[in-house]
């Protein structure tokens, strides 16, 4: 799975990765790679095992089975702990607490030295400059979700493991965090981002792992996942489908039309959306 | 933007410091120690009232014959606020640590918290640490302000007075470690009832002890030596209200030992290092609990 390296280049190697709760199994084997500077969507059904996954590698849940490594260290251990920012699913942050103060105390915690100027900008990335002072209890569940993801880049983390970060944002919102996402991923962070919301992970994501009752059930980049099945031309006779012909054969194929004296007017090549891919992948999973 | 050079390595101390503080401030921010010091004081008017009544009608109802009513009136009022901090200190620590794991967790309030380098066991230890140094610094004030509301009012000093504050304070800190046990397997209102239960299990405890002690019965009187020392919490609070009136002799000490509040019963030479074992133990089962807790 991937191609990110050795377990100990991998920003997070998961290898074989089993989890039970009593009688029930959320992880089965699982494998997963992600490279320093590589941004991996983690896509899958509710209850296929994602968030399950996202804990274990946080060091939240212990593994029945199997090792999850961050750099090279156990998964939970000081040093990888000290290596990650988390944006957990369901999380609340003291409605007492300012903004400032959430990440003020964040600092403490990770021994950030960024003082006042790292929070200034942490919530300028996120698009609450103006919000440092205002308190958690009195922002919305979008400003909270953003307020948890500056959170999570408190202390500069090498690895970013962000369990649905958009799921209560508007897409202005959306848009800033993707935004934001391609800036880490410059910058060489690593990025496993946890979503429903396919037409993100497809925007923004290098690969994609599609997981199923906690199994990876399909793995690649985008475009791999969603190769070309045909090619629909536009002609005086209207459309017509050329179901075996790709990418690289519309030249032939347009050259061949007109030389038949055929009036070409548009050509498309067919490619899945990967909201397809997923669908085929998971059967039509849901819950 | 984000660098991806060598994340910063806290120093030691420094994250469970930073809960600590975290926790202290909450409790001001949002008012708990504001209600708490607001409901004591009323405790204390109604305290001094009592006191100020039972003081002027056991002097003009005149002396009985054996009885030195000024300690009796006087060691019952400082053993009555004993009772009265005591159960105050416990709901106070109870109520700060109930949901320290399990609750705060549900809440989703603990995961960006222990998934920070400091590690688990600091962050439990961190509010343990926070509870209870409120806890001691409420016990030490009101224990010591009802002690001195005794002399002003009665002119009544008890015969030992760091002995009694620091075993009640010690004693409520037993009760916050179990509290913070609590909190890694029940939810904040099992565990609530929990801590409760236990505590009320210690009262009555002491209760069989003072009933054995009238009727002469070595076995209740061995049931309650076993059972305060099974939750030293009760064996501290028992040894701080004998300590109140230690050198009080005669009758007057026999009744006013047999007094409503529990029991007195002289602490053991190892009943301290017996409680900080426990509380050691305690503190130590939370955090191999915590460990393995899947968040």
């Amino acid at each position: 799975m991937g191609d990110a390296g050795t377990d100990g280049a991998a920003a997070l190697a998961v290898r074989g990765l089993v989890k039970r709760y009593g009688s029930a199994t959320a992880l089965r084997g699982v494998d997963l790679e992600v490279g320093p500077g590589e941004l991996v969507g983690l896509l899958g059904p509710n209850g296929a095992g994602k968030s399950t996954l996202t804990k274990a590698a946080c060091g939240l849940v212990r593994p029945s089975g199997g090792a999850v490594r961050v750099f090279g260290h156990a998964a939970g251990s000081r040093e990888a702990r000290a290596a990650i920012g988390y944006l957990a699913e369901l999380f609340r942050f003291p409605g007492w607490c300012s903004a400032d103060e959430v990440l003020a105390l964040h600092q403490r915690l990770t021994g950030s030295a960024g003082g006042a100027e790292e929070r200034a900008r942490l919530l300028e990335d996120v698009g609450l400059a103006d919000a440092a002072p205002t308190r958690v209890e009195h922002m919305s569940k979008g400003m909270q979700q953003r307020l948890g993801l500056a959170q999570a880049l408190v202390g500069a983390p090498r690895l970013l493991l962000l369990d649905e970060p958009t799921s209560a944002l508007d897409p202005v919102g959306r848009r800033l965090v993707r935004a934001l996402l391609a800036r880490l991923r410059d910058a060489g962070v690593a990025v496993l981002l946890n979503s429903h919301l396919l037409t993100e992970v497809e925007l923004v994501c290098d690969r994609v792992v599609i997981v199923n009752r906690g199994a990876v059930i399909r793995a690649g980049r985008v475009d791999e996942l969603s190769q070309a099945r045909g090619v629909e031309v536009d002609t005086e006779a209207g459309t017509e489908t050329f179901p075996d012909v790709e990418r690289d054969g519309v030249p032939a194929l347009v050259a061949r039309l007109v030389a038949e004296g055929r009036s070409v007017y548009g050509v498309r090549v067919q490619a899945p959306a990967l909201e397809d891919v997923y669908v085929a992948a998971v059967e039509g999973a849901t819950s | 933007m984000t660098a991806t050079a060598s994340p910063p390595q806290p120093r030691p101390w420094a994250g469970a410091l930073a809960v600590a503080r975290h926790t202290l401030q909450e409790s001001l921010r949002r008012r708990v120690l504001l209600v708490v010091a607001l409901l004591t004081a009323l405790f204390g008017a109604g305290y001094w009232f009592v006191a100020t009544q039972a003081f002027e009608e056991t002097e003009s109802a005149g002396g009985i014959r054996d009885i030195d009513e000024h300690a009796l009136v006087g060691g019952t009022l400082v053993g009555l606020a004993m009772f009265g901090t005591m159960f105050l200190g416990t709901v106070l620590g109870a109520f700060l640590t109930l949901g320290a794991v399990r609750g705060d967790a549900e809440r989703g309030v603990l995961q960006p918290i222990v998934v920070r380098p400091m590690g688990r066991a600091s962050v439990l230890l961190a509010r343990f640490a926070a509870a209870a140094t409120v806890c001691i610094g409420y016990v030490i004030v009101v224990l010591l302000g009802a002690m001195c509301l005794i002399r002003v009012v009665g002119g009544y000093w008890p015969d030992r007075i760091a002995q009694p504050v620091l075993q009640l304070a010690a004693a409520v800190v037993v009760i916050v470690a179990l509290s913070v046990l609590g909190s890694t397997v029940l939810s904040t209102n099992a565990n609530g009832i929990a801590v409760f239960m236990v505590f009320g299990g210690g009262l009555v405890a002491g209760l069989i002890g003072q009933i054995g002690e009238a009727v002469n019965s070595p076995t209740m009187q061995d049931v309650a030596f076993w059972g305060s020392h099974l939750l030293p919490f009760q064996a501290l609070y028992q040894g701080g209200l004998d300590a109140l009136t230690a050198d009080t002799r005669g009758l007057t000490g026999v009744i006013v030992r047999l007094g409503p509040f529990g029991g007195a019963e002289a602490s053991g030479p190892g009943l301290w290092a017996w409680a900080a074992l426990f509380t050691v133990g305690v503190l130590a089962a939370a955090v191999a609990l915590f460990a393995r807790r899947d968040l």
